[in-house]
């Protein structure tokens, strides 16, 4: 290298020199604390408006009485696991902060969380799937509730003759195949439904699992919580998987569909099977959008339930963070994170304060979709490994791999990890 | 045939692969940059044809004005160059002198100290992580509440964390006490005649007739190390604070339920650019570096 060359290098860290003592004043620090102070953590850096709503709800509470100051932190939701499960290894756990529902027994079970002391006329008007209970204990409660439905086109379905379903008649597993064919066979999309195989985050487990418990199987045995033996790969199990993957060799459903619905709303796809929080895109780019309830396979229709949700850590001052929670879940608040982030509220009567979600509304069917079908994951520690591994295995049948093999080492992965981990307190 | 006609047509040969080659590893950064200039709805429609590599369709930078929305860019940014100098500069300061005192002084049981410190390149990065978070959350540090000092505990939450674990580098050890065991010795000797000590002899011969492997360690160090421009898990870990990240955590901002692929795609391209213009400045120095890393002199 020339002399220039290291002249120019370093030249061009120079300004970072420069930088670094005004840089360097700004070290803060985090961590559960005493004194009044609260500090807050969400998953929801870089979402421009929930982080309005939660800045809001603090600035509505801090105003209102003197005793406790609460401060936020934010966090990129991808990585928000894995930055709470450090903080609770290095002992810097916050006081109040978020998490997913499926995630509550888990981080509950590991000490993170503390059961929840809040009367019960603030909690017993919320979703039952906006709750989460571990042992019979409220670890936390969430403002909103997230739901799946099929996005259709009315226009399509009628040009094909296939009947409508209703929340009272939805469609029989015959009925939604034979839509699947009719779609196939007369129109010129590419895909009859786009199941968005690509998200493979938790969107498996969260999507598909309650096609697999409509059908009779489940991600685990729910009455001991220590095994899956029977549940994943028992016959009913096996006659979702071998369901399932017929969607995919038959060419019905594109076995790499983008995340988000992105073929339906490209046009290769007749129909989704999607969140709501797209709705509101989908109605943006077709005006006769339907969102449909997933069909019944026999044990009822089901869907996901259990979103995002706030909980008290065990480094916390209870009395502070329980104040600020009961302050926090008010209607007004529930509301107006639905109103500005399209998400279903998680009380009656702040549905009703919302354009979408208040009787008549374009959404409302998504408030009775949870209401009626939610089916919150398993609620266990296990959950997060269920979640891993189901995920592998779903992706081996979409991939035309053998159903039974799939769904026995899917069983034998996580009777493994419930053993290592003594039952998990079960 | 001449060897005239027969040039041009070798010269073909040669850069006709070379050429296709270049092709497939241009192609991602290419539609990174044509695809940060699109919304969703396009990139999503282009993706099936040669447009997606092609400035057509509807094209703006409203997904780089997003982005100063979403991320406070110029933080991240200033933080990322700060950490990433820091660790740069005292990792050469440092490992250099450590390897210097390993080929060049003579103490016993640097044999064993030097394979001790070879050894510790068996370990991935991620195995040792989590032990490092446990350490670093205990460690006592100097901290100031005004002008008085006091005793703090942890270091978590602050740029020393990202900086001072990275400084000592095992491989940049090695390749100084490789390259210092090259340099003749008679040179040092009629520096010790003089009178010159370990450090003078150090700071005035050897650093001066080492100018390659410094070269060769700064970049290594730029590109590969996971405290530097690449940081993300790490950081991600240690530190809570929205003012104290680095730019590779600032990609996660735009993954929310569904991710926002155009501003994805107009963020990563603004933090390619600093390494893409680094690497045309200095593309000599950073070829050398590649070659002469795997070479014992």
């Amino acid at each position: 290298m020339q002399r220039r060359d290291l002249m120019k290098l370093a030249a061009a860290s120079g300004g970072a020199a420069l930088a670094g003592p005004a840089l360097a004043s700004c070290s803060t620090s985090a961590g559960g604390s005493s004194d009044g102070e609260l500090l807050l953590w969400t998953h929801s850096a870089g979402n421009e408006e929930e982080l309005a709503v939660t800045d809001h709800i603090l600035e509505s509470f801090n105003d209102g009485q003197d005793e406790y100051t609460v401060e936020r932190e934010s966090f990129p939701q991808d990585a928000y696991n894995d930055t709470v499960n450090a903080a609770s290894l290095s002992g810097e756990l916050p006081d109040v902060l978020t998490v997913d529902g499926p995630n509550v027994p888990n981080w509950a079970w590991a000490g993170n969380l503390q059961p929840l002391d809040l009367p019960a006329e603030v909690t017993d008007k919320f979703l039952p799937s906006t709750l989460g209970i571990f042992q019979d204990q409220l670890y936390s409660v969430g403002h909103w509730e997230a739901a799946c439905s099929i996005f259709a086109r009315e226009s399509v379905l009628e040009a094909a003759g296939i009947r409508i379903p209703t929340i009272e008649d939805p469609w029989t597993r015959e009925e939604f195949d034979e839509a699947l064919e009719r779609i196939a066979a007369d129109t010129d999309y590419q895909w009859a439904i786009d199941f968005a195989t690509a998200d493979i985050g938790e969107w498996y487990p969260y999507a598909y699992s309650p096609f697999l418990q409509s059908f009779g199987g489940d991600l685990i045995d729910r009455s001991t919580y220590l095994t899956a033996e029977g549940a994943l790969n028992g016959e009913a199990a096996l006659e979702w998987g071998r369901w399932f993957q017929g969607l995919f060799t038959g060419e019905l459903a594109g076995i790499e569909s983008p995340v988000g619905g992105e073929d339906f709303n490209q046009g290769n796809a007749a129909m989704a099977y999607n969140g709501n929080w797209n709705a509101l895109a989908a109605m943006e780019l077709y005006d006769d959008m339907l969102f449909l309830p997933p069909p019944d396979f026999g044990n009822g229709p089901k869907i996901g339930g259990g979103s995002w949700q706030w909980a008290v850590t065990s480094a916390a001052d209870p009395a502070g963070a329980g104040a600020f929670l009961e302050a926090a879940l008010s209607d007004e608040f529930v509301a107006e994170f639905a109103n500005t982030t399209g998400l279903i509220p998680a009380t009656e009567a702040a549905a009703e304060l919302t354009e979408n979600y208040a009787t008549g509304g374009a959404l409302r069917m998504m408030v009775d979709y949870s209401r009626e079908f939610a089916l919150l994951r398993p609620e266990t520690p296990a959950y997060t490994v269920i979640a891993s591994v189901f995920t592998q295995y779903t992706g081996d049948i979409i991939h035309g791999g053998d159903v039974q093999e799939a769904l026995d080492a899917a069983v034998s992965e996580i009777d493994a990890d419930i053993e290592s981990n003594s039952g998990y307190g079960f | 045939m001449t060897a005239t006609t027969l040039r041009p047509r070798r010269r073909l040969w040669a850069y006709l692969p070379m050429t296709i080659l270049a092709g497939f590893f241009l192609f991602p950064i290419v539609f990174m940059v044509i695809a940060s200039f699109k919304s969703d709805h396009q990139i999503f429609a282009d993706m099936d044809s040669l447009r997606a590599f092609l400035p057509v369709g509807e094209l703006s930078f409203a997904n780089y004005a997003a982005v100063f929305d979403r991320v406070p860019f110029w933080r991240f940014l200033a933080n990322t160059v700060f950490v990433t100098f820091s660790v740069t500069a005292l990792g050469l300061i440092v490992n250099s002198m450590c390897g210097y005192a390993l080929a060049r002084m003579r103490w016993k049981g640097r044999a064993v100290v030097f394979g001790f410190i070879i050894a510790t390149l068996v370990l991935p990065y991620e195995v040792t992580i989590l032990p490092m978070v446990y350490l670093v959350a205990n460690l006592p540090w100097i901290g100031f509440e005004g002008v008085r000092p006091v005793l703090e505990i942890g270091w978590l939450n602050s740029y020393h964390v990202q900086i001072i674990p990275f400084v000592v580098n095992a491989f940049s050890i090695f390749l100084f006490a490789q390259y210092f065991k090259s340099l003749p010795r008679g040179l040092e000797e009629a520096a010790a005649m003089d009178g010159a000590g370990w450090l003078r002899i150090y700071w005035r011969i050897i650093v001066p007739l080492s100018k390659p492997v410094f070269a060769t360690v700064t970049i290594l160090t730029v590109v590969t190390s996971p405290a530097t421009w690449n940081a993300y898990l790490w950081p991600l870990m240690t530190v809570q604070s929205e003012e104290l990240r680095p730019v590779m955590v600032g990609v996660q901002y735009f993954f929310q339920l569904d991710p926002a692929w155009g501003e994805v795609m107009a963020y990563v391209s603004m933090i390619t650019i600093p390494m893409v213009a680094v690497f045309i400045v200095f593309q000599r120095a950073f070829i050398q570096s590649i070659a002469s890393a795997g070479m014992k002199d």
